[in-house]
C-alpha cells in the first residue's frame, strides 16, 4: 500500500510538474495536485491515455491546437517502462499474465467502518475527526431530538386521520442532523412550514401538490422530494454540473437508500458523475430494509461503499449512528468535492427502527426484538447527547425543557396547519406550465361550473 | 449558446461527433466539451442530470440520439420534467429542451422509427412541437430555449437534409403556432413534420384535379393552435387530418376528438385521418412504404371528403 501510495503521488507530482494535469479541464477547481488520502492503482488515475488518444476540447480551441494536445508520447506513463510487457487497448495500459485468474467477487475481509464515538458516547482513543464548536454541537443535538419528537407526532397525526401519510427516519437522526450540518449553517425546513406541507394547506410552499413529506424549498437550495426511487440521483449530478459551470464553490448532495442502489439511476448517475468530475456527495443511508427486503435480498456486494471503486469514486463507510463520525466524513467529503472537483460516495449503515411508512407494519416481516435492540440500546440520539453531556455542554434540565418546548411547538404548528384553508381550486390548473394555456383555462371554468351547478357534491372548505 | 451562458448541450456523442445528425456540430469546439457535453449511454439518467441542471438554473438541450431512446427517459421526463414544476408550488422551473431525430426513416427498423409524440402527448407540463422546414426548425429551436417550460422538439430523420434560404437574423416561431402552408377552400388538411412534404405533393395533384385544399402544419402538438384551426374549419367544413402515428393514440386521434369538441357545428362531413396502422416498422422497403401515408392515399381521401 505505501509502494503504491508513493508511485502514485509521484506521478501526479511529474504530471503537475509538466503543466499537464490540468491541461484538458480548465474548470477544475483550484490548481495544486490532490493529495491523496487512499492509495488509488496507478493504471486508474493515468489510465486515460494510451495507444488509442483522446481528443478534448477546450472553449476556443482551433482543432489543431486540440491535436497537438495529444501528441505526447505515454512511455512514462501508468509508471511503465519500454521494456514492461503490456497491452495498449484503449482505456489505458494493462500488464498481462498468462495464468487465468478471475477476480474474487468480494475481497476477503469486509471494509471498514469509520467510528469516533463508541456506543457509550465516548470518544474511542486515537480517532480522527472534525472539531465541532459547542454551539454547533448544541445545534445538533437539539435538530436531532427536534426531528425525533417531530416524527412521533406526525406519526400520531396520521394515525388519527388527520395527515394521509407519514414516513419517518426514526433511528437516522444523526444520519440526518450530521450531515446537514457539515454542509451548511442554515436551518432545515423549519416545524411550521412542514406542517403546512404535510397538511397541504394554502400556505404550503408546494401549494399542496405533493404528498406529506414531499417538501421542497428554494429558498433553502432543498429540491422537491419526487416519489420514483433514485431519479434525484442523476438530478443531482445535473445540479453538480451546473455548479461546476458556474464556477461555484459548493457541492450537490443527495440521499438514498440501500434499495434505492439498485435502480439504474444509481449506476448512470454515479459513473456519470466520476466521468464529468462533478462536485457531488452521493450518501447511502444503508438502514437494512427496503420496505420488507433485506439487504441479503437486495445485492450481494459488500454493501454500497464498494460500488463506488467500480465507478472511480472515492468512498468511506461510515457508522451511520454516530453522529460526530457523519459529521466529519460529510465535511470531509465536501472539501473533497469542491477542492478536486470529484464526487465521493459516503455509505452510512444503521438501521431504520420506524415501519418504512404509516401504510407498512414491520413487525410482519422481522423480529419485534430486534427492532427493540435498535431502538434502545443503539439509539443515536442518547449516544450523541451522553458526549455532549460529557463535555458539559448540555444538562438534564436542558433536555427536559427542550422536549417540552419542541412538542408544544409541533402540536401548535399541527393545529394552525389544520385550520389553515385549503388551497384554492384555481391552483389545480397554475403552474403546469409558466402561463395557463387556453385548454387548461376551459377546463378550470368546466370544473367551476359544475361545481356551482351541484355545491353538495364538493366539500365547502375549499375556495372556489 | 453564444448569447447565454446558461445555455448548453447533453447528450450522446454530441460533443466531438458533432450528433448523429450533425446537429450540434462545431459546438465543441466553440463553447469547449462542458457546456456540449457527450455523456455515457444512459438516458434516463443524461435526462434527469438536464433537469437537475436546469433546477440549478441552467438551460439544457437534451439530445435523445434518436427519439425512439428517450423511451428510456420517459421516468425522468413524465414523473419530473413535467411535473416539478407544479409539485414543487413553482419554485423550481424546468426550462429544458429534450430533441432529436424521430419518425420513420428509411429502412432504420422498427426500434428506430418511433413516433413518440403519440406517447408523450399525455405527460401535464410538458410541450410539444415538431418542426419541419429549415426556417421553422430554427424559430421553434430558440422559442424553446427561451421557454420557461420544458419543450420537446420533434425533428425528424429524413428532413435534415433540406436546404432553404432563411434570415441570418434572430427571429423566433411562436411554440403554440400553427403554419399555414396553402390557403385554400374545399378542405382543410392538417399535418405536421414530413407528412406535409407528403400532403404537398398530393396538392399538386389535387390542384390539377380542380381542388383547392387549404394545408396547415399544425407545429405545435401539444397544445393544439386550436385558433387557426378553428378558423380553417369555419371556412371550409371538412378536415383531412395526415400523420404519421399508429391510429390508435396518436397525434390525429386527439387532434379529432379536440375537433369534435370544439366546432362539431361547422362540419360537413366526418373527420378523416389518415396515419400509420398498429404495427411495428418493418424494415424491407417495400412494406416500410406501406406503413406511411402516401400522397396517392391523400388524393384520395381529399376526393371522397369532397363528394
Amino acid at each position: 500500500m505505501a509502494f503504491r501510495l508513493a508511485r502514485a503521488s509521484s506521478q501526479l507530482a511529474r504530471r503537475a510538474a509538466r503543466g499537464r494535469y490540468g491541461d484538458p479541464r480548465p474548470w477544475l477547481l483550484g490548481s495544486a495536485p490532490p493529495v491523496l488520502l487512499v492509495s488509488s492503482p496507478a493504471a486508474a488515475v493515468g489510465g486515460r491515455r494510451g495507444f488509442c488518444s483522446v481528443r478534448r476540447f477546450t472553449a476556443g480551441d482551433s482543432s489543431a491546437a486540440a491535436a497537438a494536445a495529444v501528441s505526447e508520447d505515454d512511455e512514462t506513463e501508468n509508471g511503465f517502462t519500454d521494456g514492461d510487457q503490456v497491452l495498449d487497448f484503449p482505456g489505458g495500459k494493462v500488464s498481462f499474465e498468462a495464468e487465468m485468474n478471475f477476480l474474487p467477487e468480494s475481497k476477503a475481509e469486509r471494509i471498514n467502518c469509520y467510528r469516533v464515538l463508541d456506543d457509550d458516547g465516548q470518544t474511542i482513543s486515537g480517532s480522527r475527526f472534525q472539531e465541532v464548536s459547542k454551539e454547533m454541537a448544541r445545534k445538533m443535538y437539539s435538530n436531532m431530538v427536534t426531528l425525533q419528537i417531530m416524527d412521533t407526532i406526525f406519526y400520531e397525526a396520521q394515525r388519527q386521520g388527520r395527515i394521509s401519510f407519514y414516513l419517518t427516519s426514526h433511528g437516522e437522526e444523526a444520519i440526518n442532523i450530521a450531515s446537514a450540518a457539515a454542509l451548511s449553517i442554515e436551518d432545515l425546513v423549519l416545524p411550521q412550514e412542514f406542517a403546512n406541507q404535510c397538511f397541504g394547506n394554502k400556505m404550503d410552499y408546494g401549494k399542496g401538490r405533493q404528498m406529506p413529506i414531499h417538501y421542497g424549498s428554494n429558498r433553502l437550495n432543498y429540491f422537491t422530494v419526487s416519489s420514483p426511487i433514485a431519479t434525484q440521483l442523476p438530478q443531482a449530478v445535473g445540479a453538480a454540473y451546473s455548479l461546476k459551470m458556474d464556477k461555484k464553490d459548493a457541492c450537490a448532495i443527495t440521499y438514498f437508500g440501500d434499495g434505492g442502489t439498485s435502480e439504474g439511476d444509481f449506476h448512470a448517475a454515479l459513473n456519470f458523475a466520476a466521468v464529468m468530475e462533478a462536485p457531488v456527495i452521493f450518501f447511502c443511508r444503508n438502514n437494512g430494509w427496503a420496505i420488507s427486503t433485506p439487504t441479503t435480498e437486495q445485492f450481494r456486494s459488500d454493501g454500497v461503499v464498494v460500488r463506488g471503486q467500480a465507478y472511480g469514486i472515492r468512498g468511506i463507510r461510515v457508522d451511520g449512528n454516530d453522529a460526530l463520525a457523519v459529521y466529519s466524513a460529510v465535511h470531509a467529503a465536501r472539501e473533497m468535492t469542491i477542492t478536486e472537483g470529484r464526487p465521493i460516495l459516503v455509505e452510512a449503515l444503521t438501521y431504520r427502527v420506524g415501519h418504512h411508512s404509516t401504510s407498512d407494519d414491520s413487525t410482519k416481516y422481522r423480529p419485534v426484538d430486534e427492532i427493540e435492540h435498535w431502538r434502545t440500546a443503539r439509539d443515536p440520539i442518547s449516544r450523541y447527547r451522553k458526549w455532549v453531556q460529557g463535555n458539559d455542554w448540555w444538562s438534564d434540565a436542558e433536555e427536559s425543557e427542550l422536549r417540552k418546548t419542541v412538542r408544544q411547538e409541533l402540536l401548535q404548528a399541527i393545529q394552525v396547519a389544520e385550520r389553515a384553508p385549503k388551497p384554492p381550486v384555481s391552483e389545480l390548473f397554475t403552474d403546469v406550465y409558466d402561463q395557463i394555456p387556453s385548454n387548461l383555462h376551459e377546463q378550470e371554468q368546466l370544473l367551476r361550473d359544475t361545481i356551482m351547478k351541484h355545491p353538495a357534491d364538493y366539500p365547502t372548505d375549499v375556495p372556489i | 449558446m453564444k448569447s447565454d451562458p446558461t445555455v448548453c448541450v447533453m447528450g450522446e456523442d454530441v460533443g466531438h461527433y458533432g450528433g448523429s445528425y450533425k446537429v450540434t456540430k462545431g459546438l465543441a469546439e466553440m463553447f469547449g466539451d462542458l457546456r456540449v457535453l457527450d455523456t455515457p449511454i444512459a438516458e434516463n439518467s443524461f435526462t434527469g442530470m438536464g433537469i437537475g441542471a436546469a433546477m440549478k438554473g441552467l438551460r439544457p438541450i437534451v439530445e435523445g440520439m434518436n427519439m425512439g431512446f428517450l423511451l428510456l427517459a420517459y421516468n425522468q421526463i413524465s414523473n419530473n420534467c413535467g411535473m416539478l414544476h407544479y409539485t414543487s408550488g413553482g419554485q423550481f422551473k424546468i426550462p429544458v429542451v429534450i430533441r432529436g431525430p424521430g419518425g420513420v426513416g428509411r429502412q432504420l427498423g422498427a426500434e428506430h422509427s418511433q413516433r413518440l409524440e403519440s406517447y408523450f402527448q399525455s405527460i401535464p407540463g410538458l410541450q410539444m412541437v415538431a418542426c419541419s422546414t429549415p426556417y421553422n426548425a430554427k424559430g421553434l429551436m430558440k422559442a424553446a430555449i427561451r421557454s420557461e417550460n420544458p419543450v420537446v422538439l420533434f425533428e425528424h430523420v429524413l428532413l435534415y437534409n433540406l436546404k432553404e434560404k432563411i434570415p441570418d437574423e434572430e427571429y423566433i416561431c411562436c411554440l403554440e403556432e400553427a403554419e399555414m402552408v396553402r390557403p385554400g377552400e374545399h378542405v382543410t388538411i392538417l399535418t405536421y413534420s414530413r407528412m406535409r412534404y407528403h400532403v404537398m405533393q398530393a396538392a399538386k395533384t389535387l390542384v390539377n384535379k380542380g381542388y383547392d385544399p387549404e394545408v396547415i402544419d399544425i407545429r405545435s402538438l401539444k397544445p393544439f393552435d386550436l385558433h387557426t384551426i378553428g378558423n380553417s374549419i369555419k371556412k371550409t367544413h371538412r378536415v383531412l387530418i395526415v400523420e404519421e402515428c399508429m391510429r390508435t393514440g396518436g397525434i390525429g386521434a386527439s387532434l379529432r376528438s379536440a375537433i369534435i369538441d370544439n366546432f362539431w357545428d361547422y362540419l360537413d362531413a366526418p373527420i378523416m385521418c389518415l396515419s400509420s396502422q398498429d404495427v411495428p416498422t418493418p424494415y424491407a422497403g417495400t412494406l416500410e412504404d406501406a406503413t406511411v401515408v402516401q400522397p396517392a392515399q391523400i388524393v384520395a381521401a381529399v376526393e371522397q371528403i369532397c363528394q
